[in-house]
């Protein structure tokens, strides 16, 4: 199906399935332990050995000789695959870092070898035996040292502009000029990275923890220089993702390989240590931001620059994204900067752009509305844009920033904030409050879906869309409930394999919106083909109830089905509709903090988040997905910051020890509201995505509360007390 | 982890016998940390002495009008004891602020005062650490230290102690008593018990090979309020960035130790005998000698606040 004009009435609109508050359909399987991770799938990969990793003890440099005779002959070893024994694998164009093979060291902790052993414990065992010769190089791993050297990125828009920025900066009354800093952070997510490899000759089964099979598939198939088709990926549960698994990573590499050389199954998780030193992470930037205004509060120049380093071929993070589309004024610049940095790979975490760049802008417009002695709600919306700002002539689809910061202003006693600084107490509590606006773009992508109807009227849906904890399974089985009548029990869902139509995938919030789609227009097929099982007219059907009905004739689905079940399938596909207008997503964040006034240790006190994003599929997995976000806009606030050893090269708290994620203590009260509202211009289903926007602009607004408690205005992220407390009030 | 061999303790001597008969043997009763570092391969015992079976899990009343407590009595039970929460608040609310429920089921009462240190480096075995190998450098003195020590500190090493519970034996003055292999007992008092690094990091307590400790013994109560205030980048499930233990009589008089700033328990006499001048005189002379980073510059100023806070909260 080609989506090339804005949805019109459908049967979507109906509303009897979709947007209700339905629990997920897999919780059970999930609660029950039923539901196997890429790591569970032992009885279809007997007999399976396990792999465990090892990885570079040197950020930069060369494999001088690798020792593996004591490792060899430790109790239960099968076989050792070293990097320095073959070339460097081929690098699929979506990597980076390389995965495996060669001499040359790029990163601390590069995976250098795999030993393969009986159990788990005799092959880690085996894996500390392993000595390795480094040539250590020089690396650069200091951003802030690099930014001389930083270019311009080659790919994308790394430069915008409109208007004559530095003109209308200089003529602005009102003036602003900052920079920002923000750490790199990791996903940190449950479930680290792990694959079983199994070979049936030259045909490769890899059941692996993946947001994208088939990304994995072709990438997997370059590594391995091998024929996709020959490539079976399954990935139907995903302990979390957030990114950090939108690409092939060294898991599945290193379990193929293992395989191949044991001849027989191979597991490898990847050790925690891992997930920070070996995947990737979201990058630190350097971020300087210029507003000038007018005395009246309307911004007449804006300027958002960043700077952030990658491994050498990498790319940007792309925090200036956000600043081209979220506020008026007619002159304006953004600038995008990459430095060379011998750190592992830099790559998309969970809103990738807005989150580290909204960090900054949206502390930036705190400070301007305090400047100009206005209300920071009342600026931003005085400062709302209909329009690209760049390109005037392109509005946005949808968009209610304005809607969602009146709301949430409402609701969460705004008015009741104080506006001097510093001023509220609550025994030893400094109190605050601050906002922030939530803005993520709206990506569309095509997906398929096939749609199966047999003779006991059971629908299933087979794609290879993942659901990576954000409640996929249970939004395609609305979708599917909803255009044929159905009750949610009638029909299954099976996910995550790539025998299955390849779909949108989950990563950058498309997912849910997409991945629907994709079953939408799948089901319409079906719709049609069951009209043409009964002989009845397509265009006056009607499916409710279990039934096909067509004037007064009601007939069972199931009759549709002859001999053969019914089967279809169909992709989505997009035309130029997603560039004929601004596709987005907007939100207000609400945030209440207490800092202890001895320590400056500063705790949530509660959250509220207002959320624009077009119609909302399920408010209970959406509100998970808000929640979840929110939590992680707390750590990215408050804790969390992936500590660079710059002499050494690497993270040095690499694990969950010592990257503080919040736990549940640091979250007392969350409210999220959806607006009622819905978008055609993003697809039939009239939604688009929120599981990213939860988190854009979340850590601003407890930075802005911060202040509002304190009068300390922290410009490095993240806001711990080290930052605070020499400037805290004297205490008696 | 490396191959070991295992045995469960049928009594004490047997325990103390057959850790001097090893070369690298080491008792576990919880495993919350050891094994965490077995896994690592920072620690690698040979031989495992199972000493949960050997009972020493009671608290008992001594004629001293203390608390005798077990070496195996776990932190949980030791935090909801009765006398504890009655007579030494302060150290039933330091337990509770350490790990989570979890680990203290598990956690012991001897284990928590051997738990070793967290610092990153000494948890990463690519990198140099004279406590994990002597000799091998300290990477964490030009490295990341926003958690570790600032006082008592050497060239050798700046880790700290992560043990909330120790603070809180330290103010109490608790005595460690222990069973050398010999049959020996000794009572050692928890101010000697904990080692500063010096050159000889790795070794940070008085015990010697093959003693094991019975049970750490509380003198009899001494009143006053007991506050015990643990400052975190979480609210909870984190290791101090520095704690400060109290007990402040009505007279304005007491005792304090710092957690979160040293190799051991920081508590010092004459820091003690200044309580009643306020935190400022008191934190100058506890911290006199301290030579932090510029990544945990913060804490002196941190702990001066944090102590005022307590005093605060004493008088009130």
């Amino acid at each position: 199906m080609k989506f090339d004009t804005p949805a019109t009435e459908n049967p979507i609109d109906r509303m009897t399935v979709v947007g209700k508050p339905i629990e997920r359909i897999d919780g059970q399987m999930k609660t029950t332990g039923r539901a196997k991770y890429a790591y569970e799938w032992h009885d279809d990969a007997m007999p399976y050995a396990y792999g465990y990793p090892l990885g570079a003890a040197i950020a930069k440099g060369r494999i001088r000789a690798m020792d593996v005779s004591a490792a060899a002959q430790a109790p239960g070893v099968i076989t050792i695959v070293t990097s320095d024994s073959m070339p460097d694998l081929k690098k699929a164009k979506r990597n980076t870092a390389k995965l495996f093979g060669g001499k040359d060291i790029h990163h601390y902790h590069q995976a250098v070898a795999v030993v393969v052993a009986e159990t788990f414990e005799q092959a880690r065992a085996a894996a500390h035996l392993i000595k390795v010769d480094y040539e250590e190089g020089k690396g650069a791993f200091d951003l802030e040292a690099s930014m001389e050297s930083a270019r311009k990125p080659e790919d994308g828009e790394p430069d915008s502009a409109a208007g004559d920025f530095a003109s209308a900066f200089d003529a602005a009354t009102v003036q602003f000029d900052q920079t920002y800093t923000t750490p790199d952070q990791s996903h940190a997510m449950m479930e680290p990275h792990a694959s079983i490899a199994a070979w049936d000759g030259d045909a490769l089964t890899v059941w692996t923890s993946s947001q994208m099979i088939d990304w994995w598939r072709s990438d997997l198939a370059t590594a391995l220089d091998m024929d996709k088709e020959k490539i079976h990926i399954m990935s139907p549960f995903i302990g979390g993702g957030f990114g950090a698994k939108l690409f092939l990573r060294s898991d599945a590499v290193l379990a193929a390989l293992a395989a191949r050389a044991a001849r027989r199954p191979v597991k490898v998780a990847l050790p925690r240590p891992f997930l920070m030193n070996n995947t990737t992470h979201r990058p630190a930037t350097i971020q300087r931001i210029r507003i000038g205004a007018g005395q009246d509060g309307k911004i007449t120049a804006i300027a958002h620059e960043s700077w952030s380093g990658d491994l050498e071929g990498g790319g940007p993070e792309t925090a200036v994204q956000q600043t081209r589309l979220l506020y008026a004024g007619a002159n304006r610049m953004t600038a995008t900067r990459l430095a060379v940095l011998d750190l592992p790979e830099g790559n998309a975490m969970r809103a990738p752009g807005e989150a580290p760049g909204l960090m900054a802008l949206e502390v930036a417009m705190d400070e301007m509305a305090e400047k100009l002695g206005q209300d920071p709600v009342a600026f931003r919306i005085l400062n709302d844009t209909q329009v690209d700002p760049e390109k005037p002539e392109k509005a946005f689809s949808h968009r209610d920033l304005v809607g969602c910061m009146k709301l949430g202003a409402e609701r969460f006693g705004w008015d009741k904030r104080s506006t001097r600084p510093g001023s509220v107490r609550d025994g030893d509590w400094l109190v605050g409050m601050g906002v922030a606006a939530a803005f993520r773009n709206n990506m569309v992508m095509a997906s398929g879906a096939r749609i199966k109807l047999d003779r006991e009227g059971i629908l299933t849906v087979e794609t290879d869309m993942t659901d990576i904890g954000t409640g996929s399974y249970t939004i395609i089985a609305q979708t599917a409930a909803e255009m044929l009548g159905l009750p949610l029990d009638r029909v299954a869902v099976n996910l995550g394999d790539s025998r299955f139509p390849v779909s949108s995938g989950s990563g950058g919030q498309w997912g849910g919106n997409s991945a629907t789609a994709g079953v939408y227009a799948a089901c319409v097929k079906m719709r049609e083909a069951i009209a043409q099982s009964l002989g009845f007219n397509a265009e006056s059907i009607d499916f409710a109830d279990g039934m096909v009905i067509s004037g007064d004739r009601r007939v069972p689905l199931a009759d549709a089905v002859r001999e053969a079940p019914l089967i279809v399938e169909d992709t989505i596909e997009y035309g130029d509709i997603s560039e004929e207008q601004q596709q987005s997503t907007f939100g207000a964040h609400f945030v209440e903090v207490g800092v202890d006034i001895a320590t400056g240790e500063v705790r949530i006190r509660r959250m509220l988040a207002v959320c624009a994003a077009g119609r909302i599929l399920n408010p209970m997995t959406a509100r998970s997905q808000v929640i979840g976000a929110m939590t992680m806009g707390v750590g990215g606030a408050l804790s969390e910051e992936l500590a660079v050893d710059k002499k050494r090269g690497f993270f040095v708290n690499h694990d969950l020890a010592g990257y503080e994620v919040p736990v549940h203590a640091d979250i007392p009260h969350q409210e999220v509201i959806f607006m009622d509202e819905t978008d055609p211009m993003s697809s039939p289903m009239k939604a688009k995505g929120v599981g990213e926007l939860g988190l854009c602009g979340v850590a601003a607004a407890i930075n802005n509360a911060v202040y509002n408690a304190t009068g300390i205005r922290v410009r490095n992220y993240p806001v711990t007390l080290d930052k605070l407390i020499g400037a805290l009030p004297q205490i008696s | 982890m490396k191959s070991f061999t295992y045995e469960r303790a049928t009594s004490v001597e047997a325990a103390t016998k057959a850790a001097a008969a090893h070369d690298a043997a080491r008792f576990i009763a919880g495993g919350t940390n050891l094994l965490d570092l077995m896994k690592l391969e920072i620690e690698t015992p040979t031989h495992l002495i199972d000493v949960n079976t050997l009972g020493l899990d009671t608290i008992e009343a001594t004629s001293e009008g203390g608390l005798r407590i077990g070496a195996l009595v776990r932190n949980s039970d030791l935090a909801a004891d009765e006398r504890v929460r009655r007579d030494y608040g302060l150290l039933s609310r330091a337990l509770l602020a350490g790990a989570s429920g979890q680990l203290r089921n598990k956690a012991t009462t001897a284990g928590n005062l051997l738990q070793r240190t967290r610092c990153p480096y000494f948890y990463d075995t690519n990198q140099p650490c004279n406590k994990r190998q002597p000799g091998s450098g300290c990477s964490a003195i030009d490295g990341f230290s926003r958690q570790l020590g600032i006082v008592g500190i050497s060239s050798s090493c700046i880790a700290t102690h992560p043990s909330d519970m120790a603070i809180a034996m330290r103010v109490l003055d608790a005595v460690v008593e222990t069973v050398g292999s010999d049959g020996a007992k000794r009572s050692i008092p928890i101010a000697d018990f904990h080692r500063l690094p010096g050159d000889t990091p790795h070794i940070e307590t008085e015990l010697k090979k093959g003693e094991i400790i019975t049970a750490v013994v509380l003198p009899k109560p001494i009143g006053g309020k007991q506050i015990y205030r643990k400052v975190r980048d979480r609210a909870s499930y984190a290791f101090a960035l520095i704690s400060v233990g109290a007990v402040i009589q009505p007279d304005g008089t007491g005792r304090v130790a710092v957690g979160g700033v040293a190799h051991k328990p920081w508590r010092l006499d004459a820091a003690d005998e200044d309580l009643p001048s306020g935190a400022g005189r008191v934190t100058r002379r506890l911290l006199l000698d301290a030579q932090p980073t510029e990544h945990n510059a913060y804490k002196v100023k941190l702990v001066e606040r944090t102590l005022g806070a307590v005093l605060a909260e004493a008088k009130g």
